[in-house]
């Protein structure tokens, strides 16, 4: 085999207990042949100790012992697997309401969003709860897949009742581009194979989107920005003059001999060169890791921005934010935190919970004195520095931002700038 | 593919460089732990690619079982000669002679679990407070769970359940005294997207990896190089065979497999068509079904 140009898609499964998603993941993997002999054995040879009668394809992703005691998901796994067209990395994410954290934390980098729905029991609270943190990470896609379509007989109106169920969700949502498709992960109907069960669907398996999902504009090409990760100064012989500075493209195309300009400093300057390990770069963008070198002598370093210099991001100390609680001690006003976003990393304070979201009406709680674990809301916090960033629909990178407490060095909540 | 899209193998080397960077910014003391095997080549590689053109400006840990094949240590010293970095070499043998680890006993004895006490200790020693390592997710159950920044207690302990959640690229490596962190820079590497970017890259490894002659050792269906660390039981016997390693650990442990690829082409070819992943020969996997989480929860890399 040769070595292959193909793209990466990441994407995260979210579904309610027992909807099969474990299954489905083991199913994709099962299909595309990505699962090898000593693996397939261990789950065979462990659901025959367990006394099951077919070969639980779970037991591929719950991996930690207590998982596999309680037949449960308890920590986002990772998962991969490729076919001649696309390499996948799965992120698959607890359904239970206590871990909603991890499905924030796998729908963060995710590209893509599958959504599973038992099509015996069709939309439910967790299918709300599961879609509205989709759109809230912003992940540009989603496929609905409805599951388990052997146990209603292969219905056409099952399908179609979930199908407009959750299109009248949906426009309360902000995802610009859903899929449905009609599956059982246990029969494999749909999943890599087209069923043999329902002609009456016209539309493509859950492999084909996968494959063909248009990703390359899911990255913010238009505003430049370049965190500054590190200076790199060799002190060699050499390479005496050598002042690189090390980061990775969050958005826009840099060139050699473009006009740009340092933040906070506001120095203007010219790229001088690109490059990584010594080989010249014509064109950076996002997500390419480089090595940026300028034609003056700037004083800048870890934390600071470049960016063009006529296309500058939000400049500022208070930024309003839309965050998801993630600790037992619930989030109060008046509370000192450390934020980092991007290179960045300052004290701040939380001035203000403006409102809680009700994640399954979707509507506004105001005049709230704190927000508890799995909670989202509104906040306003006031940093002890001045930040770089866009709002987060513009741009995941420069728009996003962790809480950490201060005291036990947890990371304590997720920010959405708005 | 449209204009403005990079493959998945610049997309894994740029997220892997981005981490490299961010361990050498955000700790004092950081290190990369060198086994010698193929992964920890790899990162090396990457630290090489994400500093140049400066050195790597942290020093890389061999933890010495003396179990290792000798290839792996000419190849050790001829890498860190070149790129001109410091090695810290942590020895088994001398924790053994220190009474702070117990030699197994038995025909199957390893010394892969006494690694732990030389590896803890030697971090200690060094006031390490981020040990990268070339360990990814699709090799292990328990390892697909592991985050990039993984948080140790200050007993050097993994807590699965009690993870701090990682989210965009933004990676949380602050501490208390005493503790510090495990990274694993190509946690998102398969053994499929390793070998493409060797063979993209031109990376030199141990010839180990290649297709050789050697005197094995087949037991409990695990091919084992002969040795003066294995012995053998009644009725074993030790053959001539056509072999290659597709991981590198210590010589009574590490599995070989029966192989005419002597090239990348064609390791990689193999690879394709192979049913059974790499660690499916590490007879220290086999121990228990949850072997693995086990010796991480203690520590283990």
């Amino acid at each position: 085999m040769e070595y292959q140009d193909i793209e990466l898609l990441r994407f995260t499964t979210a579904g309610s207990v027992d909807d099969g998603k474990s299954t489905l993941i083991g199913r994709l993997l099962y299909d595309s042949k990505s699962i090898f002999q000593d693996q397939l054995d261990a789950v065979e040879e462990s659901s025959k100790n367990k006394g099951f009668d077919y070969v639980d394809l779970s037991l591929l992703t719950d991996g930690l012992k207590s998982e596999r005691e309680q037949g449960i998901t308890i920590d986002v796994a990772y998962r991969y697997f490729a076919t001649p067209k696309r390499k996948f990395i799965v992120a698959d994410t607890p359904g239970h309401i206590q871990y909603t954290r991890n499905m924030v934390t796998g729908a963060s980098t995710a590209n893509l969003a599958i959504i599973l729905i038992d099509a015996r029991k069709g939309m439910l609270e967790q299918t709300h709860r599961h879609s509205f943190i989709a759109s809230l990470l912003r992940i540009p896609h989603a496929i609905v897949c409805v599951n388990k379509m052997d146990l209603v007989n292969y219905s056409e109106d099952a399908y179609n009742k979930i199908v407009a169920d959750f299109k009248a969700f949906a426009t309360k949502l902000n995802i610009s581009d859903i899929q449905f498709i009609p599956i059982s992960a246990l029969a494999g109907d749909n999943v890599v194979n087209t069923s043999e069960n329902m002609d009456w669907y016209k539309g493509s398996t859950l492999m084909y989107h996968l494959e063909t999902v248009h990703i390359s504009s899911d990255y913010n090409h238009v505003d430049c920005r370049f965190p500054i990760q590190s200076v790199i100064r060799p002190h060699t012989l050499e390479n005496q003059d050598f002042r690189g500075f090390a980061g990775r493209i969050d958005g826009g195309v840099f060139k050699p001999g473009d006009r740009v300009k340092t933040l906070p400093s506001g120095f203007v300057s010219t790229i001088k060169t690109i490059e990584l390990n010594g080989e010249q770069i014509a064109e950076a963008y996002a997500p390419m890791s480089v090595t940026m070198t300028l034609e003056d002598e700037i004083d800048t370093s870890r934390g600071d921005m470049i960016v063009r210099e006529n296309n500058v991001p939000e400049v500022g100390q208070d930024l309003e934010v839309l965050v998801t609680w993630m600790n037992s001690n619930p989030l109060l006003a008046r509370t000192k935190v450390v934020i980092k976003h991007t290179t960045n990393e300052c004290m701040a304070m939380v001035k203000e919970l403006k409102y809680k979201v009700d994640i399954n009406t979707l509507h506004r709680i105001e005049n709230i004195d704190k927000i508890e674990m799995n909670g989202i809301g509104r906040i306003s916090i006031r940093t002890s520095k001045p930040l770089f960033y866009d709002a987060y629909r513009r741009n995941r990178q420069t728009g996003s931002v962790i809480i950490i407490d201060e005291q036990t060095n947890e990371t304590i909540g997720a920010g959405m700038i708005i | 593919m449209s204009n403005y899209v990079i493959n998945h193998l610049r997309e894994l080397e740029s997220e892997a460089i981005f981490v490299i960077r961010e361990i050498a910014a955000q700790f004092e003391n950081p290190v990369l732990l060198f086994s010698g095997g193929k992964d920890s080549i790899l990162l090396t590689h990457l630290a090489k690619k994400a500093f140049y053109p400066a050195k790597i400006p942290f020093p890389l840990i061999h933890v010495d079982t003396g179990h290792n094949f000798p290839e792996t240590i000419a190849f050790r010293d001829a890498l860190v000669d070149k790129l001109g970095v410091q090695l810290i070499v942590g020895s088994v043998q001398e924790s053994i002679d220190k009474g702070r680890a117990k030699e197994e006993t038995g025909a199957d004895a390893s010394r892969n679990a006494l690694q732990i006490v030389s590896l803890l200790d030697t971090l200690e020693e060094h006031k390490v407070d981020a040990a990268m390592g070339g360990a990814r997710r699709d090799e292990e159950k328990a390892r697909a769970k592991e985050r990039f920044f993984s948080h140790r207690d200050e007993f050097g302990q993994w807590d699965p359940k009690n993870q701090r959640p990682e989210l965009w690229n933004l990676f949380n490596g602050r501490k208390n005294y005493g503790e510090h962190f495990r990274v694993f820079p190509i946690s998102n590497w398969t053994e499929m997207d390793v070998w493409e970017y060797i063979k993209l890259e031109n990376i030199d490894l141990p010839s180990l990896y290649f297709s050789h002659k050697r005197d094995c050792v087949v037991r409990d269906g695990v091919i084992l190089a002969n040795s003066e660390f294995i012995k053998l039981k009644p009725g074993e016997e030790v053959v001539n065979m056509t072999i290659r390693y597709r991981t590198c650990g210590d010589m009574p442990i590490t599995g070989a497999v029966e192989s005419e690829a002597d090239d990348l082409t064609k390791i990689i070819e193999e690879i394709a068509t192979t049913r059974t992943t790499e660690r499916g020969g590490r007879a220290d996997d086999k121990r228990a079904e949850t072997a693995m989480e086990d010796r991480k929860k203690q520590g283990y890399f």
